[in-house]
């Protein structure tokens, strides 16, 4: 019985590891747009999150509205970016995925 | 299931071997299913040290005494509650255990990333994976947990009295946690100075492993002081021990990462500094680690030395340190800031330095915990360091960041303008400075300087968290029109980061009152009662009403009852024990139930002002002669039993023994039945309640800080109520349009 639970692990730590090696290539492309995707999509958070906290600054007083207006217009226009970027990725067209 | 276990460790070693090559060969030529696969040999290497923990847990739990193991760690007479955590008592299940968090979280870590960091996470996977072969490595060939015997022992050693306490089943998971926790944040600034991706993403990535460490190393400190003070007897929760300081230096150095890191998110500056700090973390965890099994230093914590260990800990460690060097010396060009300082007088200012004090603090801490070995090196002779080394850096330092943890919150980025600084500090100066005068008016506070800037520089934190807190209140309902407690609510549902960082510093503000209070303030005395005569200590009297005693198989426990009263008033009854274990030794058949280790359970009274804390020491010695001619007489009926025919002996062994278990309780009833004097050691300390409040606080704030958002929360949705919608972020048309309202 133990040997068994053994071979059990074995074959299935040889499956697991080896499943993206059996994938096919269009399905690692499809990977790679989804992951550039992914990492525009959490730059524009970690972007608002930053806009939302120089917000807050503003208006718990820590903040002149000077340097608000130049901090605000900075990380917006860097915002921008990131979504231009994001609509770009999201208007290339999908590979298809092959087997083997 | 020994075999299996031997065979799981034997896979995981190759599969950390794979690992290694696939995440590289993935990274260096290209094809990401390389990298795939590696990342899924990660989860597969912690399917196999889970099922190997679980394997030899299992035989604690039924005391398999055929694993070498077991029978070193537990016994039958170990409760079945520590039997579970007796696995990480030994050298080897520890070790088990680090491989089992490391592939764990490692695990999480990449599954997270899957989809970021390109570059950079078949690196990081990379280095994770050498980690992990480093400890199973060591469990295959120099710390096999899985170690069997053909000839096991009736009865185990047992698990060591003083590790028998509820902490100890949390603290050692939790400072593992934090270490390997570590090895995450560290491994992904590898990944960045390898690939030169070091903008910010890879600290996006993982603050939160960071921030998780803090937490975990954080509350293993914590449960490792609290066991300090309930079980070892001295009446103290931190002695500066090596292994104390071995988790507190990787602790304030990710304290320091935290901040620091805050700073490159929002100006692009610090970059070398955050990579040396995360590589300087990392390798104090291991360090860390390796003192707590290497017993270089002297540590009632530490694990006996094992020189195989000690060799492998040192090699790994020093390609830690030196490769670390080299990355960051290497990577330098592109490590230069995007942004400079613009005013000493700004959050990055202040956070930086916080930074340098919190770096000073860990080197001190590093230079008198090492000293001793230095020392030895050098002149040849060992010196012992004790608490008064640390304190006199270590208290000045620990108030400037106290000060700082309350200017940081209040003081913008960038710059800052007077009137803003004004309108921020004026309300808790003036606090703080009604503080003090009340403080001075407290007779003999005014003694204890250092105590008194603490209890200052607590109030000044604590009031500008309050202000912040109301601020962002009213800056919410100027929107909102929300009632208070749901303004309160959002505000912080909507800033975790920030409203959770600033809980964590009232917590730890309070923690070092209740520190400072505790420590200047304290009363103690030791005094040699017997029972009905009394004590007196800060106004307190403390009577000794009666002994106790009982035997089990597990333990003789001697304690006794005590009564405290304040004039005519009853305050507390204390009931504290002394437990003695037996040892294995057969020449005192009898004596070797009074002989082995031995364990405190203090008398506690605690309140929110004060503490009031007794350990007896029941002094066995008037019972010695009984148990001489115990140990004397069950010889001689031993040596005459075993010459009985095997028919009559078993019969004469069972009466024997019987009458040893009657006889050593009969012994113990004499503490009640013949009492003599007891040596008690009495502390009144007020405040210490503040130290596990506010470490409780801090650890509130730091769960706060590193909840995530809900998926709809994290970007400014488009379903949002009116009012929140423009707080998050009133904007120019098109970013608007898009995407914030």
């Amino acid at each position: 019985m133990p040997y068994v639970i053994v071979l059990v692990v074995l074959a299935v730590a040889i499956l697991v590891i080896t499943g993206p090696l059996r994938a096919g290539r269009g399905r690692e492309e499809l990977d790679e747009r989804a992951t550039r995707r992914a990492e525009l999509e959490a730059a524009r958070d970690a972007k608002y999150h930053e806009i939302r906290d120089a917000e807050l600054d503003l208006r718990t007083g820590k903040l002149s509205d000077e340097d608000y207006q130049a901090v605000d217009r900075a990380l917006r226009a860097e915002a921008i970016e990131i979504m231009h970027a994001l609509d770009q990725v999201q208007s290339e067209p999908a590979p298809v995925a092959s087997g083997g | 299931m020994a075999a299996v276990g031997r065979l799981l460790l034997i896979f995981a070693l190759i599969t950390t071997l794979y690992g290694i090559g696939a995440s590289l060969y993935g990274a260096r030529r290209g094809p990401r299913a390389w990298v795939e696969s590696g990342r899924r040999a990660m989860y597969v290497l912690w399917g196999m040290a889970a099922l190997a923990f679980v394997i030899l847990d299992v035989a604690f739990v039924t005391s398999n005494f055929s694993y070498d193991v077991v029978a070193r760690g537990s016994s039958t007479t170990t409760p079945t509650f520590y039997r579970v955590a007796a696995i990480w008592s030994t050298q080897q299940g520890s070790l088990l255990l680090w491989l089992l968090l490391l592939s764990g979280w490692s695990s999480l870590a990449l599954f997270l990333t899957r989809r970021r960091v390109r570059e950079i996470a078949p690196y990081a996977q990379a280095v994770l994976f050498a980690l992990t072969a480093f400890f199973s490595g060591l469990l295959v060939f120099f710390a096999n947990p899985f170690a069997t015997t053909a000839t096991p022992p009736a009865e185990g050693a047992g698990l060591d009295p003083l590790l028998r306490h509820t902490t100890m089943m949390i603290h050692p998971p939790m400072l593992y946690s934090g270490y390997t926790l570590m090895m995450v944040p560290f491994a992904f600034a590898v990944g960045a100075l390898i690939s030169g991706r070091l903008g910010a993403e890879w600290i996006q990535v993982t603050r939160r492993f960071a921030l998780a460490a803090w937490l975990c190393l954080g509350f293993g400190i914590l449960l490792g002081a609290r066991w300090s003070y309930t079980e070892l007897g001295w009446g103290g929760y931190w002695a500066w021990d090596p292994v104390e300081n071995a988790a507190l230096m990787p602790w304030l150095c990710v304290t320091a990462f935290i901040h620091s890191i805050m700073i490159q998110e929002k100006r692009g500056m610090l970059k070398v500094w955050n990579a040396s700090l995360v590589l300087a973390a990392g390798s104090l965890a291991v360090i860390g680690t390796f003192l707590v099994r290497s017993g270089i230093l002297s540590s009632i914590h530490a694990f006996v030395s094992d020189p195989t260990l000690n060799i492998s800990f040192v090699a790994l460690i020093s390609v830690m340190v030196f490769g670390s060097i080299g990355l960051v010396t290497w990577r330098r060009d592109r490590l230069r800031s995007e942004a400079h300082l613009d005013s000493l007088i700004s959050r990055e200012a202040v956070f930086l330095f916080q930074n340098l004090v919190l770096i000073a603090l860990t080197a001190v801490i590093f230079w008198i915990t090492f000293f001793p070995l230095i020392s030895q090196a050098i002149t040849g002779t060992e010196v012992s360091v004790g608490p008064p080394a640390f304190r006199p850096f270590v208290v000045p330092l620990a108030l400037i960041v106290v000060v700082l943890s309350g200017i940081g919150p209040i003081i913008a980025w960038r710059r800052v303008t007077v009137a803003k600084l004004r309108r921020s500090f004026a309300l808790p100066v003036a606090a703080t400075a009604l503080m003090l005068a009340a403080l001075l008016i407290v007779p003999g506070v005014v003694d204890h300087k250092l105590a008194l800037a603490m209890f200052c520089a607590g109030t000044f934190v604590v009031c500008t968290v309050v202000q912040e807190f109301v601020r962002g209140v009213r800056a919410r309902r100027a929107m909102t029109s929300e009632p208070p407690p749901i303004a309160l609510a959002a505000l912080v549902r909507r800033n975790r980061r920030r409203y959770g960082g600033y809980i964590v510093h009232a917590g730890v503000a309070v923690a070092l009152v209740g520190v400072a209070a505790s420590t200047s303030f304290q009363h103690s005395r030791t005094a040699t009662i017997a029972p009905g005569q009394s004590v007196r200590l800060d106004g307190y009297t403390i009577r000794y009403v009666r002994p106790t005693a009982s035997a089990t198989a597990e333990k003789i426990s001697l304690g006794a009852i005590l009564n405290v009263s304040s004039g005519r008033s009853h305050v507390a009854t204390l009931h504290t024990s002394y437990g003695l274990y037996p040892s294995q030794d057969p020449t005192q058949p009898i004596g070797r139930f009074f002989d082995g280790s031995s364990e405190s359970r203090v008398g506690l009274k605690s309140g929110p002002l004060q503490d009031i804390w007794t350990v007896i020491n029941p002094n066995v010695g008037p019972l010695q002669g009984l148990i001489n001619q115990g140990d004397a007489r069950f010889s001689r009926f031993l040596n005459d039993a075993l010459s009985m025919p095997a028919a009559q002996r078993t019969q004469a062994l069972n009466e024997l023994y019987a009458l040893r278990d009657a006889a050593i309780r009969g012994l113990a009833q004499r503490f009640v039945s013949h009492p003599w004097a007891a040596t008690f050691l009495i502390i009144i300390s007020p405040l210490v309640t503040w130290l596990w409040a506010g470490a409780i606080i801090a650890a509130l704030g730091g769960l706060l800080a590193l909840w995530p958002l809900p998926p709809r929360r994290r970007r400014l949705g488009r379903s949002r109520p009116q009012g929140e919608a423009e707080q998050a972020a009133p904007a120019p048309a098109d970013l608007r349009a898009r995407e914030l309202v």
